[in-house]
């Protein structure tokens, strides 16, 4: 017969990190819609406009040297932005959120752990579309390391605006707008179409945009062989902070 | 029985709204203390404070005023320290839609440093026909049980159950009771909201009854039902019958009422000879008593007597 008799206790707080993080990750690759946000859009896009000559690519190399950057831009944003509102969005109205907030892990840990299935999930996409567009004649150039400053940077600009948004909406309307947001900002944000296509004014407010900082500071180190994107970077380090304040002040729990 | 409370809650205040005109005030001026090693029913009608009370317990709410002790610990500044030693079963929801309740189970022991073995809970409560279905594809009668479970897997001190048994068909109903007392006999402080009078008579040690923001009464349910307390003699009929004739016929400091119309209630020591006064009354008025009993007052009367209203909603 089971023994009820109280020995209560919190977990080691690297072990509820560690299971956090693993569970969360293990919900978001059952999801199908988050899949097909996260893995199979950006896939078909980047073996379609690599093959297809639809959109004017630009700069030196070939068509897949321009579109892989701006898909790599795209990943980040749909699985540290748009899936993340969604996921966190119903999480939070069917009282997940809150039933946590009961249980020893830490709102901190819990985040983190939030950030550990982002960072995972982006790291199985980066190396999914690194592989394809190898196999589609990709020469990538540059500094890996301004890379990942530019991923981790963008990384933590669309988890800010995607918490905030799923913090503060009802769930339907976080589904609604972070797709809405996710479809603007692939068309508008310089991932497959080049933000000179547009006109002056428009496209020095776009240059503004989190997505095209990460898309044209990708291009120029991936494309160009350029050396730190500092104003990319910038950029990305601005909507940061301001996605992530903006988060923790206003992210409503229940 | 450990001499130290459970809970304390003294003058806890909480309002919602912000707006004056669509103020709520959810719990006005409620005091509460839970005795630990025992079962304690918290019922009430719905939307007199129940929930409100137990989750500033749990510390999801700051009360506007007075003061909650859970543990000796204040939930909100404390929260770190109180979190590990409570079980939390909310009223509905608190799982991930995708996962399935055998692996939520298992994740929620593995937030807690010795908790209980996983599989012979998932025995315990039914939950191993659950395989592969996911949460949001479960039975309500499963989704409690599994809220139920991950409340306690934590081998917690103190449990709060908000209506575990809401919507639960009698066989699960009693499934959940049985893993209560096995809670309480291993010496687990369990409170539990309820609005079913049934569920606080056979389950719970002390009850608290809790309208309008406050507890009315609070007591053992022997104590409660004895407070004040003649057995009582029931019997439906027409309604508006004049009870003033019977009055007359019964023996000093008795008393005959209309609870709700066609329903009646004389207290009174009962013996043969109150029942005989009482049919021989029905006979020469002509009325055939209906569901003649002589019994102990139920929560319920309680209720009645101290609201004058029902307590079901």
């Amino acid at each position: 017969m089971t023994s009820y008799a109280p020995k209560p206790g919190a977990a080691p707080v690297g072990r509820m990190l560690l299971a956090q993080t693993a569970f969360e990750t293990r919900m978001l690759l059952r999801n199908g819609e988050q899949l097909l946000l996260t893995v199979v859009i950006p896939t078909v896009l980047l073996v379609l406009f690599s093959a297809v000559d639809i959109v004017a690519v630009e700069g030196p190399g070939k068509r897949v040297d321009f579109l892989a950057p701006g898909l790599l831009a795209l990943a980040v944003m749909s699985t540290a932005f748009t899936g993340q509102a969604i996921a966190t969005g119903f999480e939070r109205r069917y009282g997940v959120l809150k039933r946590l907030g009961a249980s020893p892990l830490p709102r901190w840990a819990l985040l983190t752990a939030k950030t550990g299935c982002v960072l995972v999930t982006e790291a199985l996409q980066v190396a999914l579309l690194s592989v394809i567009a190898l196999a589609l004649g990709w020469s990538p150039l540059g500094n890996p390391l301004s890379v990942v400053a530019l991923l981790v940077l963008g990384t933590a600009a669309f988890s800010g605006l995607g918490l905030l948004m799923a913090g503060t909406l009802k769930a339907e309307a976080t589904l609604a707008a972070a797709n809405l947001v996710f479809i603007l900002l692939l068309l508008a944000g310089g991932v497959i179409v080049p933000l000179s296509k547009f006109p002056g004014a428009v496209r020095s407010l776009l240059e503004l945009l989190p997505i095209s900082a990460l898309s044209d500071g990708l291009r120029s180190v991936l494309q160009s062989g350029a050396g730190v994107p500092w104003a990319d970077l910038g950029i990305l380090a601005g909507w940061a902070v301001l996605g992530l304040a903006a988060a923790a002040r206003f992210f409503r729990w229940e | 029985m450990n001499p130290v409370p459970a809970v304390q809650i003294a003058g806890l205040v909480k309002r919602y709204g912000t707006a004056p005109k669509n103020r709520v005030v959810a719990v006005d001026g409620l005091d509460l203390t839970i005795a630990a090693g025992a079962i304690t029913a918290v019922l009430g009608p719905n939307g007199a404070g129940k929930t409100t009370t137990i989750e500033t317990c749990e510390g999801y709410r700051r009360p506007d005023a007075g003061t909650v002790r859970v543990l000796g610990l204040d939930p909100v500044t404390q929260s770190a320290a109180l979190r590990p030693r409570i079980g939390v079963m909310l009223q509905s929801g608190g799982v991930y839609a995708g996962a399935r309740a055998v692996e939520m189970l298992r994740h929620t022991a593995k937030l807690h440093a010795h908790p209980l073995d996983v599989d012979a809970l998932v025995e315990r409560l039914g939950l191993g026909s659950c395989g592969r279905t996911t949460y949001r594809r479960l039975s309500g009668g499963q989704q409690q049980r599994l809220a139920l479970a991950m409340a306690v897997v934590g081998r917690p001190e103190l449990v709060f159950l908000d209506e575990p048994t809401a919507g639960l068909d009698p066989q699960a109903r009693r499934a959940t009771w049985d893993l209560v007392r096995d809670l309480r006999r291993d010496g687990v402080t369990v409170v539990v909201t309820t609005h079913h009078m049934d569920e606080a008579e056979q389950l719970a040690d002390r009850v608290a009854i809790v309208d309008r923001g406050k507890v009315i009464t609070e007591g053992t349910t022997e104590e409660l039902c004895r407070g004040g307390a003649e057995d009582s003699l029931r019997f439906d009929g027409p309604p508006g019958l004049d009870l003033g004739p019977l009055v007359k016929e019964l023996p000093e400091g008795a008393t005959a009422v209309e609870t709700t119309p066609g329903s009646y209630r004389v207290e009174a020591p009962v013996d043969p000879k109150l029942l005989a006064t009482v049919t021989g009354w029905c006979a020469a008025a002509g009325v055939l008593p209906e569901r003649l009993s002589v019994q102990r007052r139920s929560l319920e009367d309680v209720f009645l007597d101290l609201t004058g209203r029902e307590l079901r909603s």
